[in-house]
């Protein structure tokens, strides 16, 4: 499997009243085709913000990329300005995304079946007649009944899940290399949720795409995903398979989550205390005031960065690297 | 659909007939009447008494109100307006010709608010805080709060009589002499035009600002829209959504206006007629111009409702 993306040293900021908020610091990471990427931590950790800066979609003010490089498919994509018609023909062609809010991401004013054609029009050489057609099988692939119908339809004539089907199906149209699905299943009720993950996997198995999997919830990563990368506060404090970081967490934050997951009918629970603001942080460690295994040291030493401790495992957890001697 | 059709027609005709009759009860408690000015215009011969109730009865002012109004609705179904009670015209007659007149300047200021409105505020969203959006923001305040006469006045000072530039008053149909309709018209239509282009482009511009922060604008750039696409397509319909519920309450402004810039302008229009009748106190053209107009604003207002649910899916007709 060959490298697809590769994230180095990404920062980007956002210029508010209350002063710049580092919403993603110094963020490195890596794609291969066709693998499944998880992407993990509580809301506000800088997650979207992470995946819409390498899309080049943050809005511009108030935020800003400030530094790193993304290189997808061999061009660093930080490079590009917002609008720029380099960038516009990657989204939505080699690189896709699917939100996480079903209801409001369609156009209300236009067709499903335009809105996917769309998409194919822009990238593809085809006609309109041709594009409806595909888009028709793709609502097909998608579980969706009666697709030649459908098409034809509003969104609000369809329901939170089918919506989200359409733009799983919708960001497969052009055979992307590689799919962002940001909370893609977050707003729907749990059935709907493992029926449309499962949707995910098998589409992205079929036509080796690759996936980043944005989530706060590690279980539903845990069972599709390769690798994961752990954020917290901006930053990835820890990284590696699904198997090691399961087996052996090595960031006090990770084993938080771990223990978060949901039993089968449980209700999500959640680390006690708040993630600290993203504006003005100290140079410690950020997840210091929540962590039930810090010492003195903790709280004169700088915060570590992500290092590499075994096989695929990284940490940022300064005990952590002490007691593996790095 | 249809049920939706027949509702809002039934509804329009209740309007049309209460406005109607409120209009031909308050024109009869107002003081004066026009038997009175006919008595007064004719001082040379000194009529008496007599000859007020004569002429009241001839033109049937003497009988009950209900009555007069029921006979009076009675015939304008027929489609008899009657003649002026003054000047003993065709009410029917003059009301073509000047309904024409009046249709075409407030449709022409309609149609040209309703594109140069919204691309104002589609212009000033866009370049948000650039020197064109101030620009547009300082006139669309002026356009809201600056009376219609005020401008009139204005224009034809400065444009028509300082500079030269156009004809001061005055309207010719433009089938008879199109240059000198369309030099005639300008000055009217922007003065009608000011102020719904005005709240259309701040109502648009809001919208626009509204629009380019929603989850689907979001996708349409994902998809990997150019940013004209996007605007186009995806920022342009939802925002001029309500741009256009603002629309019926833009046309009825565009009647009123047309009033005082007819009478600015001397213009032969329908607000002018309307006018003259009530200063004269001429019932039936008072009635019959009140009438339509009203079937005017009625009409109107139907057609952007409809218009509102042909852009918006959403809506639907129950
Ligand atoms: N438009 C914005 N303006 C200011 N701050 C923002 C904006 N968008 C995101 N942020 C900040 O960036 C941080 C990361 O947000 P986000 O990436 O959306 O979190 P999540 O991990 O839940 O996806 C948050 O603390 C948020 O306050
Ligand atoms: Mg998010």
């Amino acid at each position: 499997m060959g490298r697809l993306l590769t994230v180095t040293g990404l920062s980007t900021e956002f210029r508010t009243e209350r002063g710049v908020v580092k919403a993603v610091d110094n963020v490195s990471y890596h794609v291969d085709e066709s693998e499944i990427i998880g992407l993990v931590g509580e809301s506000g950790c800088g997650k979207s913000v992470s995946q819409l800066s390498i899309m080049r979609l943050i809005p511009d003010p108030p935020g800003r990329v400030v530094a790193g490089t993304a290189v997808f498919d061999g061009v660093d994509l930080l490079q590009f300005k917002r609008d720029s018609s380099e960038i516009c023909e990657i989204r939505g062609n080699k690189m896709s995304m699917v939100f996480q809010e079903p209801m409001t991401s369609l156009n209300p004013a236009m067709t499903i079946g335009r809105q996917m054609a769309e998409v194919m029009l822009v990238h593809m050489n085809i006609d309109k007649n041709e594009a409806r057609e595909r888009a028709e099988n793709m609502l097909m692939q998608v579980g969706i009944p009666d697709p030649g119908k459908r098409l034809d339809d509003y969104p609000h004539q369809l329901s939170g899940g089918m919506r989200q089907r359409v733009m799983v199906g919708m960001s497969m149209l052009c055979d992307p290399k590689m799919i962002i699905a940001d909370e893609a299943t977050t707003a729907l009720d749990a059935t709907i949720q493992a029926q449309l993950l499962e949707l995910m996997y098998e589409m992205v198995n079929k036509y080796h795409t690759a996936l980043i999997m944005v989530t706060h919830n590690l279980g539903i990563v845990a069972r599709y995903a390769h690798r994961i990368n752990v954020m917290y506060a901006g930053r990835i404090i820890e990284s590696g398979t699904v198997k090691a970081i399961w087996a052996n967490p090595m960031h006090p934050y990770t084993e938080g989550l771990l223990s978060c997951v949901p039993k089968l009918g449980e209700k999500l629970l959640s680390i006690k205390g708040m993630p600290p603001s993203l504006i003005n942080r100290p140079p410690t460690c950020a997840f210091l005031s929540r962590c039930r295994y810090r010492n003195s040291g903790c709280f004169s030493e700088p915060a570590r960065e992500l290092t590499h401790v075994e096989g695929q495992h990284s940490t940022a957890c300064n005990r952590r690297l002490e007691a593996a001697g790095l | 659909m249809i049920n939706y059709i027949i509702q809002r027609v039934v509804h329009a005709v209740i309007i049309i007939v209460l406005v109607s009759l409120a209009v031909f009860l308050l024109i009869r408690m107002l003081p004066g009447d026009p038997i009175e000015i006919i008595v007064s215009q004719n001082t040379l011969a000194s009529y008496g008494p007599e000859y007020y109730d004569q002429l009241a009865h001839e033109y049937g002012l003497d009988r009950p109100v209900m009555i007069q109004f029921v006979d009076w609705f009675g015939n304008i179904i027929r489609g008899e307006f009657g003649n002026s009670i003054l000047h003993n015209f065709n009410i029917g007659e003059q009301i073509k010709d000047r309904l024409t007149v009046t249709l075409l300047l407030g449709l022409t200021a309609f149609v040209i608010s309703f594109i140069v409105g919204p691309l104002l505020g589609i212009i000033s969203a866009i370049r948000r805080g650039t020197w064109i959006d101030n620009l547009v923001t300082v006139v669309a305040n002026i356009g809201i709060t600056a009376p219609t006469f005020w401008i009139g006045i204005l224009l034809i000072y400065f444009v028509g009589l300082k500079a030269g530039l156009l004809p001061l008053y005055g309207y010719t149909l433009p089938w008879t002499d199109l240059g000198l309709s369309i030099r005639q018209s300008i000055m009217p239509i922007i003065v009608i035009a000011l102020s719904p282009i005005a709240s259309s482009a701040r109502q648009m511009r809001s919208s626009v600002l509204e629009v380019l922060n929603e989850d689907y604008v979001r996708t349409a750039w994902a998809k990997g829209l150019k940013e004209k696409a996007v605007i186009y397509k995806h920022v342009m319909k939802n925002s001029l959504m309500p741009v256009i519920t603002l629309q019926g309450t833009m046309l009825r402004q565009i009647i009123g206006g047309q009033v005082v810039v007819e009478t600015v302008f001397v213009i032969p229009g329908l607000g002018k007629m309307m006018v003259d009748a009530f200063l004269s106190n001429d019932y039936p053209v008072v009635q019959a111009v009140t009438l339509v107009m009203t079937i005017v604003v009625v009409i109107s207002s139907l057609v952007v409702d409809f218009l509102y649910g042909w852009i918006d899916p959403r809506i639907q007709y129950e």
